[in-house]
């Protein structure tokens, strides 16, 4: 499990983005993080795996406080992000990466059921570079495979949907159901797709730095297509999209 | 053959006790074994320290090796090499050069490259550069190569210095006539108080000839590297250059690429950045559960591969 205390922070020239934000992540569970543009989630993701550091507040991980834990030995704990923005690297390869993500050198077999998963051809990208040639949808899938290829206890994706066809995100969705069935850690998803939020456990809407609502998918479905607050206006919004 | 030649054969070629193919090692300045092939012939040449290659027009597959290795302080090596490439043959050349000192005396080795690609030739030529020892002494390796590609001919380049040498001048001078393509790629490594400065001079006089150019370097501790390069396109041509370079601790890059189009149907192109790792790649492999070292190794490793 996953706990959130207070957490606080600031950009580096103190606007506040999170305020004395909390929330819980139930072992195997599959929570959908949404809410409008620049309300905090990214930022949410990042104090998760580390990469920033809160200004006030705790992080447990199971009953064991990783506040103070870096980027490393939150990975090595379990904990995996995967980037909204993927990050590109001239000269490593697709199957590098993700050999580096899992830990070892990995078999043509092992590597096709990690890229099909993510609706890539193993035998067509493996050898590719993962730089600047691969389209943003291809860079977007690979960076959710180096998270697949990790045994994880928690993981977080940031917006996967993001610049990936119509066609590759149903079996993107079929992914994250079976990610789903077999979960033996939890999922933490930030997306705006509803097809996504309603394969959720449950959902939290994120806006102004602060957890406006949460509650059981169903629950939530209804009240964000019904209600007239902030909440349907950002899923509005988000259904534009 | 001294031990230390043959670690160094290891390194810098595909030496297994023996080659396959023609080849000639020169062990401090002395031949230490030569075996020419049918279609490949290795002479002394007859002006100048070193060898005259003659590859016979229409050869397929085969491989000549002329490793060069300086195994001690003192030693000075100047060498000239010419490779006379045969019509339509289809060769690999590979040249190291690796330089082990235990003394405070400086070695050098400095290795004058021609090629004559006949037409329609292909050559994959390959260099590695190692510098090794505790020898206080300045390792230098300093080697010029010239091309001159007829029509239809492609060389491709493969040069790699990854760290050991502490100081190199690099030249490299090409002129191609019609469709001839020459791909350079360069990878260049720097450490402690290491220079290194690179120069390509690239004519292209024929109509379809063609250039790109590839060098990824990385300048850590108080290393510096100087990177020039000059593409003229004197006819409808191509010419593409990149220059990628990541300098760490207090390493220092000057880059200058010049493009020259001197005909109204050269396309010429270059690239270059310079640049510390970015931090979002080390925290990406953090991620993976890299230490910063490790994800820093890590990138430059791809990165030089
Ligand atoms: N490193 C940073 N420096 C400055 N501002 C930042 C930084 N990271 C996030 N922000 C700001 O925090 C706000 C929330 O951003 P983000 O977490 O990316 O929102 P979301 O993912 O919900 O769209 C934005 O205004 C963004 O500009
Ligand atoms: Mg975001």
């Amino acid at each position: 499990m996953l706990r959130l205390e207070n957490i606080s922070w600031s950009t580096p020239d103190g606007v506040g983005v999170l305020k004395d934000l909390s929330l819980e992540v139930p072992d195997g569970k599959l929570i959908v993080i949404t809410g409008p543009n620049g309300g905090g989630k990214t930022t949410l993701a990042k104090i998760i795996a580390g990469l920033y550091q809160q200004d006030s507040g705790k992080i447990f991980l199971n009953d064991q406080d990783i506040t103070n834990l870096n980027v490393t030995d939150r990975a090595r704990l379990g904990i995996s992000f995967a980037f909204q923005q993927p990050v590109r690297f001239k000269g490593i390869s697709v199957r590098k990466l993700i050999e580096l993500a899992a830990g070892h050198p990995m078999p043509m077999d092992q590597l096709c059921d990690i890229l099909s998963k993510v609706g890539l051809c193993a035998e067509e990208y493996i050898n590719r570079e993962v730089n600047a040639t691969l389209s943003g949808g291809e860079i977007k899938r690979i960076e959710i495979a180096t998270v697949l290829a990790r045994h994880s206890v928690l993981t977080v994706f940031d917006e996967p949907e993001a610049g990936i066809d119509l066609w590759s995100f149903a079996n993107l969705i079929k992914t994250f159901e079976e990610i789903r069935k077999n979960l033996n850690g939890s999922i933490v998803i930030i997306s705006h797709q509803e097809r996504i939020l309603r394969i959720a456990d449950e959902i939290l809407i994120v806006a102004d730095g602060t957890v406006k609502a949460q509650g059981a998918s169903d629950d939530m479905m209804s009240k964000l297509e019904c209600s007239s607050g902030v909440t349907a206006k950002c899923f509005k919004q988000e259904e534009l999209f | 053959m001294n031990e230390i030649t043959k670690d160094l054969l290891r390194e810098i070629s595909e030496w297994d006790g023996g080659f396959k193919g023609a080849y000639n090692i020169r062990e401090n300045g002395q031949c230490a074994g030569r075996v020419s092939s049918e279609n490949i012939k290795i002479e002394n040449k007859k002006d100048a320290p070193g060898l005259a290659i003659f590859i016979n027009p229409g050869t397929k597959g085969e491989t000549v090796s002329i490793p060069a290795c300086v195994t001690q302080g003192g030693v000075d090596d100047l060498v000239y090499n010419d490779f006379f490439v045969g019509e339509n043959a289809d060769v690999i050349i590979v040249a190291g050069c690796g330089i082990h000192t235990e003394t405070g005396e400086p070695a050098r080795h400095n290795g004058i490259h021609r090629f004559f690609l006949g037409k329609g030739s292909k050559v994959k030529y390959l260099e590695k550069h190692v510098g090794k020892g505790h020898g206080t002494g300045l390792r230098f390796i300093d080697p010029v190569t010239e091309v001159e590609m007829e029509a239809d001919s492609q060389l491709e380049m493969d040069t790699a210095q990854i760290g050991g040498v502490d100081r190199t001048t690099r030249v490299t001078k090409a002129k191609l006539a019609e469709n001839a393509k020459l791909l350079i790629r360069e990878r260049i490594l720097t450490e402690k108080d290491q220079t290194a400065k690179t120069e390509f001079e690239v004519e292209m006089n024929g109509n379809g000839s063609g250039v790109d150019l590839i060098s990824r370097s990385v300048a850590r501790d108080n290393s510096h590297q100087a990177y020039h390069s000059v593409i003229i396109g004197n006819a409808p041509c191509t010419g593409h250059s990149e220059c990628d370079a990541i300098i760490s601790e207090n390493g220092k890059v000057d880059a200058a690429p010049e493009l020259h189009a001197r005909d109204n149907d050269a396309a010429l192109i270059h690239e270059a950045a310079i640049g510390k790792i970015a931090g979002e790649q080390i925290l990406k492999l953090r991620t993976l559960g890299m230490t910063e070292e490790e994800a820093e190794a890590t990138i430059i490793d791809g990165f030089l591969s």
